[in-house]
């Protein structure tokens, strides 16, 4: 079982490489020098083991199966990128393929997966930018088996930032994929 | 708004019709002008000494503020120092009569403009003025604009042009206005409402209500008609906008994302870029056909499309090899090929309106930059640079750029460098704004300035 995740995800990353490879000879290493460790730049901290359910008390709202704020709490709808990086990090393969069976779950949902950038770009081509890791994005879920039909893509560029300030972290948590629910969540 | 009004200008080469030579001696030459501290504007080192212009205040109605206006202009634009009125010697100055000119040379005052504003019988004001060279004994300029007295302000920046033109033989950009993006709110709660202000900072109006965040908002070659990009929950719009008649719409619906949009000299085309499945690239649609031609076809991020002045060409931004470059193309797409030489990212370019030069932004280690180059890449110049900036857009004489500054962590504001990156202040508007664009003159600049029109006018 594990070994065949594993050569499920080898196989996903080794498709989604050989595409970067054929659209592009970018380099996606970062282009700044005295960049931190992969570890530092990776923005905030993905969970290590699934996350349990969360209990809530009536009326602060108890996430229902099914809806948004369950994909949201249960299963993490945004991913991290590297600085000037539109290759999904394997620190993010876990939330991916988390997000991939949670829409294998319900297949009736749409999604929309919304590409971020940081601020330290020029709008029009972080806009570009963006475009790339939303589409990363899908390609790695289509590459799960999700329907291409099924996910929608937009680029915000560095226009809905999540987090304030100029700080490396912040830029760190504002260059991500969000993949929001359009349609068909409980 | 004052977007429908006419202005009505009427050359009226007479002010007065008097003779206005008197003899007058001229003085040796004047001691050492009481300097001016300039309060908006920064020049490096004082390289170069600006212009000592006297403007005397302007008679009639709105004639205080319209000296003030045409003052703040000349000094914004870092060529002309406008003395301080207090150092005046001679006050009380008529159309009628030419300046003193020993008094105003005993000053330093190497011109001298003065007017006055005279109400018309049809209810039209005369706004009048002369523009003197005390040194040489010689008239500059004499000139007459006719408008309703509300447009006091819109002829100062028309009288501040023709003040530039013929003391710099570069035309004027102070009639002229700014779009951009109005940022409001805190934190993470922004608001971006597309907005108007004039040139000089005055009378800010916001053009959108904040439903959509805005972004790149163009004019045509047609000051009342522009182009930008809304940005919504979960769609992006391209919108054409005609200021005078309030009509928008959008420039359609493509397969993919369509942004960053710009006119074609002639305003007959937009250039814009489409995202399809991840991948950017540059297309031209036809106004009247709404016929779309693809013009880059790379795996890379191709964007930032800006058109040449005689249409001919574009500049773009590449990243096909690796980190974002400049490139030109033939208006068909053919010919592509890279001009920028050196290291770090070049993005946002903007042909000048010249035709001469390419402005855009540069970051490498850390910083971002405003730069121009030619046209073929050669004779790159930094003109500044800063934590972050980006954008720069050409004012209408291609002699001043405006790009969005933002502190490190905190607000953005628009700002203003000349080529020579002598001059860089903040903007005339102060206020919280990004992505300016500067419009095209609002009307030409007289051609006629008042040479060879009397017996004492300058022979050059």
């Amino acid at each position: 079982m594990i070994a065949a995740r594993t050569l499920i995800r080898l196989t996903a990353v080794g498709l989604v490489v050989a595409s970067m490879a054929a659209c592009t000879r970018r380099p996606v290493t970062p282009a700044v020098p005295n960049t931190p460790p992969a570890g530092d730049m990776g923005g905030p901290a993905y969970p290590t083991a699934p996350t349990g359910p969360i209990e809530g008390s009536a009326g602060a709202g108890v996430a229902a199966p099914g809806s948004a704020q369950e994909f949201a709490i249960n299963v993490g709808d945004r991913i991290y990128f590297d600085l000037d990086s539109y290759q999904v990090s394997p620190e993010a393969y876990a939330r991916l393929d988390a997000q991939a069976q949670w829409l294998q779950r319900y297949p009736q949902v749409m999604v929309r997966i919304e590409g971020n950038a940081d601020e330290r770009g020029t709008r029009e081509y972080n806009l570009a930018l963006a475009a790339r890791r939303a589409e990363s994005i899908r390609n790695y879920m289509i590459e799960r088996g999700i329907s291409a039909g099924r996910i929608d893509t937009i680029s915000f560029g560095k226009e809905r930032p999540i987090a304030l300030g100029s700080s490396e972290d912040s830029w760190a948590r504002n260059r991500n994929g969000r993949t929001a629910l359009v349609s068909g969540a409980n | 708004m004052r977007l429908n009004l006419l202005l009505s200008t009427v050359a009226a080469v007479a002010v007065a019709g008097a003779t206005l030579v008197q003899a007058q001696s001229a003085r040796p030459q004047a001691p050492a002008p009481q300097q001016q501290t300039p309060v908006e504007v920064e020049i490096d080192q004082g390289v170069i000494r600006p212009f000592q212009i006297a403007v005397a205040p302007f008679s009639g109605p709105n004639g205080s503020q319209v000296t003030q206006v045409i003052g703040d202009n000349l000094r914004r634009s870092g060529f002309f120092e406008p003395m301080n009125p207090s150092g005046f010697i001679e006050t009380g100055l008529s159309l009628q009569n030419a300046p003193n000119f020993p008094q105003w040379t005993q000053i330093g005052a190497q011109a001298v403009l003065y007017g006055s504003v005279t109400p018309r019988a049809d209810g039209r004001n005369d706004f009048g003025f002369r523009l003197y060279d005390p040194y040489r004994q010689c008239q500059l300029v004499s000139y007459n604009f006719t408008a309703t007295p509300e447009q006091w302000r819109r002829i100062s920046h028309k009288i501040a042009d023709v003040v530039y033109q013929r003391m710099t033989g570069e035309s004027g950009f102070f009639d002229s206005r700014i779009l951009y993006v109005a940022e409001s709110g805190t934190g993470l709660n922004r608001l971006s409402r597309l907005a108007i202000v004039d040139s000089d900072g005055a009378d800010p109006q916001f053009l959108t209500g904040g439903e959509e965040i805005i972004l790149t908002p163009r004019f045509s070659s047609n000051p009342n008609e522009i182009v930008y990009m809304g940005l919504g929950k979960d769609y992006s719009r391209i919108y054409l906008y005609n200021l005078s008649t309030g009509r928008r719409e959008s420039l359609g619906e493509f397969d993919g994302q369509a942004f960053g949009p710009r006119y074609s000299p002639d305003a007959t085309k937009v250039a814009f870029s489409i995202i399809r499945g991840g991948n950017t690239d540059v297309y031209v649609m036809d106004l009247r056909t709404r016929q779309l031609s693809r013009l880059t076809s790379d795996p890379g991020i191709d964007t930032s499309p800006s058109f040449s002045p005689d249409a001919s060409r574009i500049v773009f931004n590449s990243d096909r090899t690796g980190t974002p470059r400049l490139y030109v193309m033939n208006a068909d797409g053919s010919g592509q090929r890279p001009i920028s030489r050196g290291g770090g990212s070049y993005t946002a370019p903007a042909w000048s309106p010249r035709g001469d030069l390419i402005a855009f932004t540069r970051s490498q280690g850390g910083r971002f930059a405003t730069g121009v180059m030619n046209a073929d890449g050669s004779g790159e110049r930094q003109l500044s640079s800063s934590y972050f900036e980006e954008g720069p857009s050409w004012a209408p004489n291609g002699r001043y750029l405006m790009f969005a500054r933002q502190t490190r962590g905190g607000d953005t504001n628009l700002w203003m460098v000349d080529l020579s990156g002598r001059v860089i202040a903040q903007s005339g508007y102060q206020g919280r704004g990004s992505d300016p664009a500067w419009s095209p003159l609002l009307a030409d600049t007289p051609t006629q300035l008042g040479r060879a029109q009397g017996p004492d006018s300058c022979p050059s």
